[in-house]
């Protein structure tokens, strides 16, 4: 196993005030603390060369769980090994060997060219230049930088930054690669590419990739594992498959006529979900009635143009994850 | 030492980020020099019309301004990046910093070297080689001198960082902090001896600004003997930084288990 | 009723939030003025050629200055300059206002808010908490009513005076690179020649005219000089006067300049 996570236990103190005028003059004098459980108790295993999706409602303890994966924040109990090294306790050591892109933020030099805040990673990482070298040329080949190489940062588009960003995160060539929200707010075709790349250095290469995402589209796409998280507790482990079939066997039948007849179209074992002008969405049970079925009896009394059967939405099925809890 | 060369990088690709705004970057350099020379100004206005401040000549003053302002250029070109940490930490970007297999004080040393505080540094050497003109230069001062402006500096840079490591637990930096790194480099101009008591005795025993400078400053005019006390004062400069690095490294493990 | 209430309220805690940050200011600006105090001081009891200020008045000179610091025009306005750096400011000649006056009811209401904040707890400090602990070191009454009445008429021209300065600043913003540079240096100037560092009459007597033609003289060292007596209450509508001639110098410039602004920017296209 490359990362070792056994019941870990992270508590907040968050200062509270109260609301009003008697509030704000008691904040003067003396706060009110509350204690937040961000990790109840979380454990799991990686082992190298997985891609895992670690994902979560917002205030989850995702990010509380990437930043001790990390080695930046301190857990108040349980037990974390990665690589053998519990991460906080030698961060230097640890973050060699990892690399972690932030979505939102960059960790490059903001007026200066890209290849230069390459260099500088370089020096910062005590990367032998022959090294250093071939891990550039390919980055470069692979994420398509070669034109952009010269760009100050600040001019770059975000698809372009987030490639930058990436290539940046993988000159020191780290075993773990952790991805924070790394498509948010990029274009269709760049969220291709940050996948494509992904999916690559990890099929490839064999770097153990950690996704936190809210991208759906990332997950069915890359994660052969998801790990979802809600309140400090681990809700699931395990392929996307498994998780579909944990929270619901429901699959949904979408049909689209053209006699009009769509306000029209019901079925004893089905739920409309969504009737939508010319197309209604159906879900069912195939365990009650059979996609074939189900098909049959609609097609018998309505005259279909197109129909189509599908899982429903991963978000959906993580949405109900989440509720099923609360 | 390989970090030292990281170091000489991060000054390096500073510059030149700094010099992509070519135009904007001369014209406050300009801004600063005059910025700078206009204080002095200031200084000489008084001495044109009281003729002595408690027995101190303006060439007295001159020398002590002069190894002051140095002292601060030079600790201000240093510890931009401590002085700007309440931003960089409220902006979550300090996170980054603990991502790099390096320490966080060498980083934050190299975050930004200011190239327009070049005009107070270069307003310093101006004033105190003209100070120097009236001195009686021994070995042993003009080592005094270069002891005491670089315990000074170094005073200065803990102060800064004790301001940085203070954002740890509010978050903002605070003003108050101001008046001991620009307040101390004020009252840091003028003679200590014109001061009250009180404020000297906390100059001396709390921030030692009297021992980095004002002390040595006596002996080179040849008020004090030149002796090994005097010798060993600017040492409370490099003293004080390594407690206040002392006290970062208590804030970075607070920030550690806090993650604030 | 209780909508006025609701908003004092909300004001008040807001300011309760800028507590920390307001106290710091405060014990930063008193260390300063005490240290320029014992300064003076020195420079008085070395000598004893005759001054044209007493050190009592000196010494009220200082506490004034730093009272009213935030009258000198330190920065220019963020927004302001995020507007012009986007281009956005053209948008503003669609619009049925007068550009200039709007920017400058902004500057002036920019300058009176924390001008007062730091300006009450200050004369607090200087007036009530010093005389006791550092006897003679306080901030003395005005030495009449008439002295108080015309510092406060003076203090409404510094106000304007002020605003005028920081919108010409923001004007030249419109020329990137002379807008930094005149950000940079007006605030530095101001305070030099408005008299926060050395008390204009200190200054040499050759140098007097110059300082005193100045527009800065009448941010600070003018109404300073008003309140502590210096400048005879008789003689105070003259302070007046100056700060009414520059201000409306200065109103006449920044219009000038912001309508050569707009042009070019328009044609230039932002």
């Amino acid at each position: 196993m490359q990362i070792v996570v056994d019941n870990l236990v992270k508590t907040f103190r968050v200062a509270e005030r109260d609301p009003g005028m008697l509030g704000s003059v008691r904040g003067l004098m003396r706060r009110r603390q509350r204690d937040v459980k961000a990790l109840a108790g979380v454990s799991f295993s990686v082992r190298a060369g997985e891609l895992v999706g670690y994902i979560g409602p917002n205030g989850a303890g995702k990010s509380t769980t990437i930043k001790i994966l990390a080695g930046i924040l301190v857990p108040d109990g349980g037990r974390v090994e990665v690589e053998g090294r519990a991460p906080w306790k030698q961060r230097i050591a640890h973050v060699s060997r990892i690399g972690v892109v932030f979505g939102q933020r960059t960790q490059l030099w903001w007026d200066l060219p890209v290849v230069e805040s390459l260099e500088m990673l370089r020096h910062i990482y005590r990367v032998p230049l022959d090294q250093f070298r071939a891990a550039r040329d390919e980055l470069v080949a692979l994420l398509e930088l070669g034109g952009i190489l010269d760009t100050p940062v600040r001019q770059l588009s975000l698809g372009q930054r987030m490639r930058a960003d990436l290539a940046a995160s993988l000159v020191h060539a780290p075993s773990i690669l952790f991805l924070d929200e790394p498509t948010i707010g990029l274009d269709a075709v760049s969220k291709l590419a940050v996948r494509a790349f992904v999916q690559r250095l990890n099929r490839e290469r064999g770097v153990t990739v950690i996704l936190t995402t809210h991208d759906m589209d990332d997950i069915e796409t890359l994660c052969q594992r998801v790990i979802v998280i809600s309140e400090g507790a681990i809700l699931s482990d395990g392929s996307l498959a498994d998780l579909r079939n944990r929270v619901t066997r429901e699959r949904w039948l979408t049909v689209d006529v053209d006699d009009g007849s769509a306000e029209a179209i019901t079925d004893s074992h089905a739920t409309v979900i969504r009737r939508d002008g010319n197309r209604v969405c159906l879900a069912f049970d195939p365990q009650v009635v059979s996609p074939a079925e189900l098909i049959r009896r609609v097609a018998s009394a309505h005259s279909i143009k197109d129909l189509f059967v599908e899982n429903p939405p991963i978000e959906t099925v993580i949405a109900r994850l989440y509720g099923s809890v609360s | 030492m390989d970090s030292l060369q990281l170091y000489r990088r991060y000054t390096a690709i500073s510059i030149r980020a700094q010099l992509t705004y070519r135009a904007t970057f001369a014209l406050k350099t300009v801004g600063h020099m005059l910025v700078t020379a206009i204080e002095f100004l200031g200084i000489w206005a008084l001495f044109s019309r009281f003729g002595t401040l408690g027995g101190w000549s303006l060439r007295d003053v001159a020398l002590i301004y002069g190894m002051a302002d140095i002292a601060f250029a030079l600790a201000d070109a240093v510890g931009r990046g401590f002085d700007q940490f309440g931003t960089l930490l409220k902006a979550g970007d300090f996170d980054r910093l603990l991502l790099r297999p390096r320490s966080t004080v060498l980083q934050l040393l190299g975050h930004e070297l200011q190239l327009m505080r070049i005009g107070r540094l270069s307003q310093g050497i101006v004033v105190l080689a003209w100070a120097s003109g009236g001195i009686a230069w021994r070995a042993g001062s003009v080592l005094l001198l270069a002891l005491s402006i670089a315990g000074t500096a170094c005073l200065f840079v803990g102060l800064v960082v004790l301001q940085a490591t203070s954002c740890f637990w509010t978050i903002e930096t605070l003003e108050v902090w101001n008046a001991f790194t620009y307040g101390g480099n004020y009252a840091g101009q003028y003679p200590m001896a014109i001061y009250r008591p009180w404020f000297r005795r906390f100059f001396t025993a709390i921030v030692p600004l009297a021992l980095t400078s004002y002390y040595p400053a006596r002996a080179i005019l040849g008020r004090a003997p030149l002796d090994v006390w005097h010798l060993l004062a600017p040492l409370a400069g490099p003293a004080f930084l390594a407690a206040s690095f002392g006290a970062w490294r208590i804030g970075v493990r607070h920030h550690a288990s806090t993650g604030s | 009723m209780s909508g006025y209430q609701a908003i004092v309220a909300a004001r008040f805690r807001a300011l309760l939030q800028y507590r920390a940050a307001a106290l710091g200011g405060l014990f930063t600006q008193v260390f300063f003025g005490l240290v320029r105090i014992m300064i003076l001081v020195a420079f008085y009891a070395a000598s004893s050629r005759s001054t044209p200020m007493s050190l009592p008045e000196v010494i009220g000179y200082i506490w004034l200055g730093q009272a009213t610091l935030l009258l000198i025009p330190w920065r220019n306005d963020g927004d302001i300059a995020e507007q012009i750096r986007t281009g956005n400011v053209v948008y503003e000649l669609t619009r049925p206002l007068d550009l200039y006056g709007t920017w400058l009811a902004r500057a002036i209401a920019w300058r009176t808010a924390p001008v007062l904040l730091r300006m009450l707890p200050m004369f607090v400090v200087a007036m009530l908490i010093i005389p006791p602990l550092l006897p003679g070191w306080g901030l003395a009454r005005p030495p009449s009513a008439a002295a108080f009445a015309m510092w406060v008429a003076c203090f409404a021209g510094a106000v304007l005076l002020s605003a005028a300065l920081t919108t010409l600043m923001n004007v030249t913003l419109m020329w990137t690179i002379a807008g930094d540079g005149a950000s940079m240096l007006i605030g530095s100037l101001a305070s030099m020649f408005g008299g926060l560092v050395i008390p204009l009459p200190l200054f040499p007597q050759w140098a007097k005219p110059f300082l005193y033609a100045l527009p800065f003289a009448g941010l600070l060292d003018l109404p300073s000089r008003v309140f502590t007596g210096n400048i005879p209450a008789q003689q105070a509508l003259w302070v007046v006067a100056h700060q009414l001639v520059w201000t409306a110098a200065l109103i006449a410039l920044g219009r000038w300049l912001l309508s050569r602004g707009l042009r070019r920017l328009a044609v230039q296209g932002g």
